[in-house]
């Protein structure tokens, strides 16, 4: 039984570092209708930065802001470069713009740092802790504990943000109604660049936890490929539905591996999130928390 | 003043549909099938064949599947590697289980099983929009490629996972010169475009762009959502299964569950972006444009890296290639959302006035 | 069941237009209709009918329920209770797309037209439901897709020569002016050959001009093909014009029934109209 929980708990820790990953995609998707297909590449080209700037011999508290800027930039640059000129063109469209910009961004932090695969130490152990595993006798990483509760702090903060604040308030008007937005005049493009430089802290953020985690290497832009069915499960514009989601993901992901993997040739991680969200949504098609679309003629 | 219309008068509605309607155009298509019919295999090298020829016609063929489906019915999909590979895998199994089976045979079945798959992962779209929707498919891709890597069954216990395919023979001739595989792909092509064409074309394509455009609408005038979006999915699915067992038997040699990864979905779905969506000359366009890039960019490296003082190391040339490619599509979407095939029609345009401006 | 006596279209003592049609048999009757969503009741026990060849207008202040009152009709919302019996077949809900196939066809208030397609596609489109080629033929272009496509090319083109619309034959719809658009929509409608059209405000947002060719072609889709129509409008003038009965709703109840005299005069609709504390 003890083993059942080591799972579930395991599970729980990786999804709130999904959630955070998640969150990225939501708050782009909130403010400006867009499903930004490049997150995961955001968090690789992060973590990438990062690394690279330590190794030009910046210490771990230089190359924090050094990132945290490129990141804003790097978000400037796609609201001016990518967004603005895509302005009232089909959601679609602007879909496969990110997905372009997640190429893109792919190739050009490779070229700019080399593609070879790079530790990153954050300074946080990835072993058990000594006095839970003499209270309860289970093993829980400190890292995975420890990465759970920045990004719930993250996560919390902005969800905080999101709803207490003036740009807060802002933001989801500019999501509700863009012409709507400006006619009260909210300034659109402030409020996009704002986003896109959130979106690129939070980012920053999870993969330096992720990079730490698994090494920093190409496959990091996976992990987005987990959040999406995290978004799918909790819905594209909801916060808590992106915490709820990555944890029902994580959760979920690692028992059946666990519990389910050996009986059909194990490596259903990558799929299982998937079909998951698939059952999910045929019964509520926008998914757990998301807004009920109305559809009219 | 060579490409005018002036005098041709249509006298008939069914001139008025032809699929090239201007005599030109039609003088046009015929000459560039004589000279891929004819001319080409004259002069083409092995590598020109092989490298270029064969992958731009099958991946264009992939391309008019995604096409029909997202172009046409407006199902966004990001799994159409995963149809080629059920494609690709079930006409292996049909060639190495029936003995005697004739290869085109294995093919269509192949794309029949396909088209089965393709409906049933069709079916959310029912009630699964957008990117919502989008997403779904990505669970196709993973799922199948894993089944495919994970069921012993569908390799005929093949232990490395790797299979060689087997040599395409066809009413006893052996298809294994690289033209022999290029004339063959060139004409199952050929005649699968122009289906595609009669389709888009008709009552079915119109039915496809209404629920494209206003899905209640059409439902309003008549339009069943259910049996128009699955036809649009099996369809779609179809062309991409013959095309997974084209690239399998006639391009790679090889029958593996790798070679249709999500890259290459991707790239399907690039292909159609960029030569044009909801156009079927657009998928040829963007299937030369997004095999000839890398092709272009490693030449160009090479040159440079010879005749200049440039030196650019070898895993650039990948990262460059993806680089590339990203910077296209976004271009594409701002400058062109209409794709190659848009600046195919603006040329024609201008073609009409030459030499007059206006 | 109504509040004015049902007077018959031929006998109407102030028959606003010269050439008055014989209104046949009920060919559509509305029983105690019920739509409600959620809590927030649309349409409250509503029952009327329509003769075959007559044209029925509904109106009503702005929320009175009018729309949902066609989309209970063609089959886009299901009502809670009460039947809609089209040509003696009484049914409970329909799928929209059987409503269709029944010979139901509508314009929408805010046009619904298939933006990415041209005038022609869309009005094509309408006739889809008699183009019975499988997508075989389609493929091969043989047998019934080719015939098909040019037969009813023929009749799709009388009806753009009917609405006077040939010069835009070519047009992507997203490019016309709304006045235009909404004549396509029109045309697409008349396409399906129906035997009920539906009109939901047909003349919204037009000028002057475009509402008289508005009303002229209503009026001759009504007597050349004898189709039985059914339309939402605001503007009374025109209502009381080309109209041979109302239905008006507030709130989405029923408060008046009749020949246009009638209903002018009835003081519950007046009262709706001018506002009356309630």
């Amino acid at each position: 039984m003890s083993f059942f929980f080591e799972v579930l708990i395991g599970g729980l820790l990786s999804g709130v570092m999904y959630s955070l990953v998640a969150l990225g995609f939501v708050l782009i998707y909130k403010a400006s209708g867009v499903f930004n297909f490049a997150q995961g590449t955001m968090v690789f080209f992060a973590a990438l930065t990062f690394v690279g700037f330590t190794e030009l011999g910046l210490s771990f508290w230089a190359a924090l802001p050094a990132t945290l800027a490129a990141m804003v930039v790097l978000g400037l640059v796609i609201e001016r470069g990518v967004l603005r000129p895509l302005v009232n063109q089909p959601q679609i469209s602007l879909f496969m713009a990110t997905i372009g910009l997640a190429f893109l961004l792919e190739g050009l932090s490779q070229l700019l740092w080399g593609s070879e695969v790079r530790g990153l130490d954050i300074g946080i152990p990835d072993e058990p802790i000594a006095w839970i595993s003499d209270r309860f006798g289970l093993n829980i990483s400190r890292f995975d504990l420890s990465a759970a509760l920045i990004a719930a702090v993250l996560v919390i903060a902005l969800a905080l943000f999101f709803s207490r604040t003036r740009i807060g308030r802002a933001l989801r008007a500019v999501a509700d109604d863009h012409q709507a937005a400006l006619a009260v005049g909210i300034p659109l493009q402030q409020i996009w660049a704002i986003v896109w430089g959130v979106a690129g802290a939070v980012a920053l953020v999870a993969g330096l936890l992720w990079g730490a985690r698994n090494g920093v290497q190409y496959a990091l832009t996976f992990v987005a490929l987990k959040a999406l069915p995290v978004l799918m499960l909790g819905g594209l514009e909801s916060i808590p539905g992106a915490i709820v989601g990555g944890l029902i993901v994580g959760a979920s992901e690692k028992l059946a591996e666990v519990y389910i993997g050996p009986y059909v040739g194990g490596g259903i991680e990558g799929w299982f999130p998937y079909v998951l969200a698939l059952v999910v949504l045929l019964f509520r098609p926008e998914g757990l928390f998301g807004e009920k679309i109305i559809r009219r003629v | 003043m060579l490409y005018r219309e002036a005098g041709q008068f249509k006298t008939s509605y069914l001139a008025d549909s032809a699929i090239f309607p201007i005599r030109q155009d039609r003088i046009g298509i015929a000459l560039i099938l004589a000279i891929a019919f004819v001319g080409v295999p004259l002069v083409a090298t092995p590598y020109f064949f092989s490298a270029i020829l064969i992958p731009f016609l099958i991946l264009s063929l992939a391309a008019i599947g995604l096409n029909i489906l997202t172009g046409y019915a407006g199902q966004l999909s990001l799994g159409s590697a995963a149809f080629m590979a059920v494609g690709a895998f079930a006409s292996f199994n049909f060639i190495a289980r029936i003995p005697g089976i004739p290869m085109l045979v294995a093919f269509a079945a192949g794309g029949l099983v396909a088209a089965a798959v393709g409906i049933v992962f069709g079916l959310p779209s029912l009630r699964i929009r957008g990117f919502y929707l989008a997403v779904a498919t990505l669970a196709a891709q993973f799922f199948i490629i894993w089944f495919l890597t994970k069921v012993p069954w569908v390799t005929n216990y093949n232990a490395s996972g790797v299979i060689t395919a087997q040599p395409i023979v066809i009413l006893g001739y052996r298809f294994d010169s690289p033209p022999a595989k290029y004339l063959l792909v060139l004409s199952i092509v050929a005649l699968m475009a122009l289906a595609a064409k009669n389709m888009t074309r008709g009552n079915l394509g119109r039915k496809w762009m209404a629920i494209r455009d206003m899905d209640v609408a059409a439902e309003v005038i008549g339009i069943p959502q259910m049996r128009t979006k699955l036809l649009a999915f099996a369809v779609s699915s179809f062309y991409c299964g013959v095309a997974g067992a084209l690239f399998a038997y006639a391009y790679l040699g090889t029958v593996e569950p790798e070679a249709y990864n999500l890259d290459l979905s991707f790239r399907i779905l690039f292909m159609v972006i960029i030569g044009g969506v909801g156009t079927i000359l657009g998928s040829f366009l963007g299937s030369a444009f997004i095999v000839l890039t890398p092709i272009v960019l490693n030449t160009t490296v090479t040159w440079l890296d010879a005749h200049t003082p440039v030196h650019i190391p070898a895993s650039a040339g990948s990262n460059l290639e993806v680089v590339v490619f990203g910077v296209l599509i976004i271009a594409f979407l701002i400058l062109e959302p209409h794709g190659l095939a848009r600046l195919w029609s603006i040329g024609k345009e201008k073609l009409r006035l030459w030499p007059f401006p206006h | 069941m109504s509040e004015v006596a049902p007077v018959t279209a031929t006998s109407r003592p102030s028959a606003p237009r010269a050439s008055a049609r014989t209104a046949g048999g009920v060919i559509l009757a509305v029983d105690h209709i019920s739509l409600a969503f959620g809590g927030v009741k649309a349409l409250t026990d509503i029952s009327f009918d329509v003769r075959e060849h007559e044209i029925r207008a509904i109106i009503g202040p702005n929320g009175a329920g009018k729309s949902s009152m066609l989309n209970v009709i063609n089959g886009v919302y299901r009502p809670q209770h009460g039947t809609i019996t089209f040509r003696g077949v009484p049914r409970h809900d329909v799928n929209t797309h059987e409503a269709a196939a029944q010979g139901i066809a509508r314009t929408f208030q805010n046009i619904a037209l298939f933006k990415g397609m041209s005038v022609l596609d869309n009005i094509m489109t309408g006739r889809n439901l008699r183009m019975k080629a499988t997508f075989v033929e389609q493929a091969l272009w043989i047998g019934r897709a080719r015939n098909e496509e040019l037969a009813n090319r023929h009749k799709v083109e009388e009806i753009i020569d009917f609405l006077e619309i040939q010069h835009i034959r070519r047009t992507p719809v997203g490019r016309l002016p709304y006045g235009l658009q909404k004549r396509v929509e029109l045309a697409r409608a008349l396409a399906a050959e129906p035997v009920l059209l539906l009109l939901d405000e047909p003349m919204a947002g037009m000028n002057v001009e475009e509402k008289q060719d508005m009303c002229r072609f209503i009026l001759d889709v009504n007597e050349q093909y004898g189709t039985t129509i059914v339309l939402i409008e605001h503007d009374m003038g025109v209502v009381m014009d080309i109209s041979d009965r109302v239905v008006v709703l507030d709130y989405g109840k029923k408060i008046g029934d009749g020949v246009p005299a009638d209903v002018r005069a009835n003081q519950a609709v007046i009262d709706a109209y001018l506002g009356v504390a309630h």
